[in-house]
């Protein structure tokens, strides 16, 4: 099959087809953070930097990234732990309940968005009575984030096995030593490509956080959603937009560096 | 823990004995693993989804809109009498479907090209290019597709201006086009991963058996890793089973479950969440279909 | 497998009910009744600045510069009174109903449709209307209103009004139209583009303004008071309208865009739309057709758990000022309500155009109200259609 030459190029335009399709309109994108008119029409008739530079200075973009970036330590922080106790657990034990478990880690984000965020205001609001804070927020994105976690955790655990920190205990060290010697190192990618990618999930969240966020909480994507509902506001939000696009590039080189993961990001 | 033999304790540190005593125990190691985490998930997610349950089934004071604790089978007996309500839910549904098998469709070539056509030291450039549009922010995506799709003066308009046709505006089309974009990587990614898995070897012994490359795909490749595309599956559903906001930037007046959701929860929460419930009885029939195949494990 | 799932539900189960039974009910609307609204203490007196107020607005009522230059009542503001200001816009009143009580925001500018309401609910506190330094600018046909005041109890302080308008593109809706038929029209030749405000109280009440010209014998007297029969006939209006429909608009930005990219031709607006859509030089014009139409009568309210109390007076005699009603009522478009302003507007005319001060007028629009089973227009024969009806009516509308 790969010897058939006209199955290779088939396959070859369906990829550069689909790359066609992914980036066609992140370009469109960048280039519109440089058009002149305040009103998106394509092709644009003039070209500026005069909005990058405005955006530049802009005091509510800087702060809605800082609170973006708090919700999605502090979810990841707490994602992090949850989700590497629980991979443990599923994965090297059976124990009854072991089922509900594995489907109740997935709940959070194979249910969709808009049921999660209800459930969570509901949940927080009518029946606990609480007021919606940062807290809120990043108790709602940690939850869903557990699975990002677990699911790059667990299969890290599958793929090496019990062998090394068996070879590790037969040669006398005691379960602690072991972890940080053997457990530890070898789980690190995983987890690292686990807390990138749950980094990411938070940082980009809009529904669950609007259903969970006092209005005096915005996070970036909640900024970019008020500013397009205003008036003239257009430039500076296609400026931020291509600025998110062209970053993107920083975590994919991360994971792959650091994280070693050869999927470039992780499991999802 | 089978296979390993009991050790020998050691006279040694304090450390080391209260290792040597969780060895000898796994069911308090496991107590100590599982207990915050189950803790977390029952009580902060699995009571907030209780909650939501439970709402549904009671009913507001009609004036102010209030929560009244009252219970009742109104709103769910009218969420699934009421014509209008039903048909939501199936166009929903109809978009989710569309929405899967445009994604695979287009992802399985790719994924395909990726793991088994290109050249080794490409894959992981390529598997980078079509995870970077993941982390491009959700709604700056979709405002990209409302330029993209917008009458006249939008990309896709413009482009088909020369062979006298115009864009698809905004609408049902627009709205499926924008969350097959929005999904894709999630598809592409794990069927990926399954093609990766499946050795070579298996395409070379059909090929020499005679199979064509469409049967091929079809009678080997696809069963194998059909896990894996059901995997992506969950995802592309799923996401677009609950999508209210691509909907309401490009799709006109097409309404899907979650904008019902998201214009009543204010003025009546507890039909809201009778809503909401349409679509986590979808997923959950969903799951549990999915969940023979295997493919949760891969998720 | 299936058991131990039940299982951990009912472990879920018990938690729930373990929570509801100490949850207490807070004030974002769960909770309260309506016979009669809380009692609650107005403000004495304005006393030292609280530092920042937190306002829930209307998009145009509180301008910081950031839409235009221009256009900025919020920075003297917080100059003047060291009250820094941190103002979010609001798209339905539904939202700002659903947004007060909380103590997140301080002051509120409420239409009639949700102001009722707030006050039942204790959303919203009374109001001592000797603070306010505009009181007595505004005309009385305004004040002690149904939409600001129980039982002769103030809850705010009035900002403005005017009617929801017909929007037209004049370049594709010719003749210039005066009728809402080219909206309701069973044969309207702007099918597909046409626009509604996508409001439950709006949406339907302007069917039954239409039904009230074009079928008198519903016997229609408010659009607000519908029996079932008359709330029936409104929405299969409606319905019948809605394959004709491009999109149902809630923010206004989006109105704009889908006016100036025409994807849109006709429909409900707001003047600031139609304001903007002119600043981009797209050739689109209002009218407010024969048949009447909706309205607003917009009210400043000060939060029940108003955190900053000082400040969301300092706000309110501000906003309501004789040079800052000129500029919001000639930005947004609308008639102030301090009259005082009509002598400061850059377009001397405004306040005529708008009929600021003509109560016959004023009584002719249909302002926004929340409909309730004892019907508002004084029938008591037969039951009118309550407000939760009206939104679930209104989403099947919008699901064809």
């Amino acid at each position: 099959m790969r010897g058939s030459r006209r199955a290779r190029w088939t396959f070859g335009a369906m990829m550069a087809l689909g790359l066609a399709f992914v980036y066609v309109p992140l370009v469109v994108i960048v280039i519109n953070s440089f058009n002149a008119s305040t009103v998106f029409a394509w092709p644009p008739k003039d070209l500026t930097t005069k909005w990058w530079v405005e955006t530049a200075g802009n005091p509510s973009v800087r702060h809605a990234v800082l609170t973006s970036v708090e919700v999605a330590v502090v979810a990841t922080a707490v994602a992090l732990v949850l989700g590497t106790l629980l991979a443990f657990a599923l994965a090297r034990y059976r124990f009854f309940g072991l089922q509900a478990m594995s489907l109740l880690v997935v709940l959070p984000i194979a249910l969709p968005g808009i049921v999660t965020a209800l459930a969570f205001r509901t949940g927080f609001r009518t029946f606990l009575g609480l007021e919606l804070s940062l807290w809120t927020v990043a108790i709602a994105h940690a939850t869903f984030c557990v699975v990002i976690v677990h699911n790059n955790a667990v299969a890290r655990l599958r793929r090496t096995g019990l062998a090394p920190e068996e070879a590790s205990m037969d040669l006398g060290a005691d379960g602690f030593t072991t972890f940080r010697l053997v457990t530890f190192p070898l789980l690190r990618g995983a987890m690292l490509a686990g807390a990138l990618l749950a980094f990411g999930l938070s940082f980009d969240e809009i529904v669950v956080t609007l259903f969970t966020a006092p209005p005096g909480v915005t996070t970036l994507p909640i900024w970019i959603f008020q500013n397009l509902q205003r008036p003239n506001q257009a430039p500076t939000v296609n400026v931020v937009a291509a600025v998110l696009v062209l970053i993107s590039v920083v975590p994919i080189y991360l994971s792959q560096r650091v994280a070693g993961e050869s999927t470039a990001g992780g499991r999802i | 823990m089978t296979g390993v033999l009991e050790r020998v304790e050691q006279p040694a540190s304090a450390r080391r004995r209260l290792s040597a005593a969780l060895f000898r125990r796994p069911r308090v190691r496991l107590a100590g693993l599982l207990t915050l985490p189950a803790t977390w998930l029952v009580l902060v997610y699995l009571s907030a989804l209780l909650s939501l349950l439970v709402t549904a089934f009671f009913t507001v004071d009609e004036f102010t809109g209030a929560v009244v604790r009252e219970l009742t089978l109104d709103n769910v007996r009218e969420v699934l009498t009421t014509p209008a309500y039903v048909g939501a839910a199936v166009r929903t549904v109809a978009i989710a479907v569309t929405v899967t098998v445009l994604c695979v469709l287009l992802g399985f070539p790719m994924a395909f090209f990726m793991a088994k056509v290109a050249p080794a030291r490409a894959r992981t450039l390529l598997v980078a290019l079509v995870v970077t549009p993941l982390w491009a922010s959700y709604l700056v995506k979709v405002y990209a597709w409302q330029a993209m799709v917008q009458p006249e003066t939008g990309l896709i308009a413009w482009a088909l201006r020369p062979f006298g046709l115009s864009g698809p505006g905004f609408g049902v089309t627009a709205t499926v086009l924008t969350l097959t974009y929005l999904w894709l990587p999630y598809m592409v990614l794990p069927v990926y991963a399954g093609l990766e898995r499946m050795p070579d070897s298996l395409l070379d012994a059909s090929g020499d058996l005679g199979a064509r490359p469409a049967r091929t795909v079809r009678s080997v490749v696809v069963p194998l890793i059909w896990p894996s595309i059901v995997a992506g599956s969950v995802f592309t559903f799923s996401l677009s089973l609950g999508d209210y906001i691509t909907v309401q930037i490009v799709g006109g007046r097409t309404q899907m479950i979650g904008n019902i959701v998201y214009q009543t929860y204010t003025s009546n929460l507890p039909f809201a969440a009778a809503i909401a419930l349409i679509p986590v009885a979808i997923m959950v029939v969903y799951l549990s279909l999915v969940r023979r195949t295997g493919a949760l494990d891969t998720l | 497998m299936a058991h131990h799932r039940s299982r951990l539900v009912a472990v879920g189960a018990i938690a729930v009910l373990a929570l509801s039974a100490c949850g207490t009910s807070d004030g974002g609307g769960e909770g309260g009744g309506s016979a009669a609204p809380p009692t609650m203490q107005a403000l004495d007196t304005i006393g030292e600045g609280e530092g920042e107020v937190n306002i829930l607005a209307w998009a145009g009522y509180a301008e910081d510069g950031s839409t235009d230059p221009a256009v900025d009542w919020v920075t003297p503001f917080e100059q003047k009174t060291g009250c820094q200001a941190n103002v979010q816009v609001a798209d339905t009143s539904d939202s700002m109903f659903e947004k007060m009580g909380t103590g997140d925001f301080d002051v509120v500018s409420a239409s009639g449709d949700s102001s009722l309401r707030m006050i039942y609910a204790g959303k919203v506190a009374p109001v001592n209307t000797d603070l306010f330094t505009s009181y007595a600018d505004v005309p009385d046909f305004q004040k002690m209103q149904a939409w600001n005041s129980v039982d002769g109890v103030a809850y705010g302080m009035p900002h403005g009004w005017g009617a929801q308008l017909m929007a037209y593109r004049s370049d594709v809706v010719t003749p210039a139209p005066t009728s809402w038929d080219v909206v309701f029209g069973a044969d309207s030749p702007y099918s597909g583009k046409i626009t509604d405000y996508d409001s439950p109280t709006d949406g339907i009440a302007a069917a039954a303004v239409y039904l009230m010209a074009t079928q008198p014998d519903l016997g229609i007297e408010n659009p607000y008071a519908l029996d079932q029969d008359q709330f029936d006939a409104a929405v299969e209006l409606l319905k019948s309208q809605q394959p004709h429909v491009g999109s149902y608009w809630a923010s206004y930005t989006d109105a704009q865009k889908a006016l100036e990219n025409g994807s849109t031709v006709v429909g409900s607006t707001w003047q600031i739309i139609v304001n903007l859509a002119q600043a981009d030089a797209a050739p689109v014009e209002s009218v407010l057709p024969d048949e009447g139409a909706t309205g607003w009568a917009d009210t400043w309210m000060v939060d029940a758990k108003s955190p900053h109390p000082s400040c969301a007076y300092e706000w309110i005699n501000w906003v309501t000022s004789p040079e800052v009603q000129a500029q919001v009522a000639e930005w947004f478009g609308e008639a102030p309500a301090n009259t005082q302003a009509c002598a400061l507007t850059t377009e001397p005319t405004h306040c005529d155009t708008f009929h600021a001060d003509d109560q016959a007028y004023f009584d002719k629009i249909w302002f926004w109200t929340t409909p309730q089973s004892a019907c508002l227009d004084g029938r008591t024969d037969v039951k009118c259609v309550p407000y939760a009806e009206w939104g679930k009516a209104w989403s099947e509308v919008k699901n064809g």
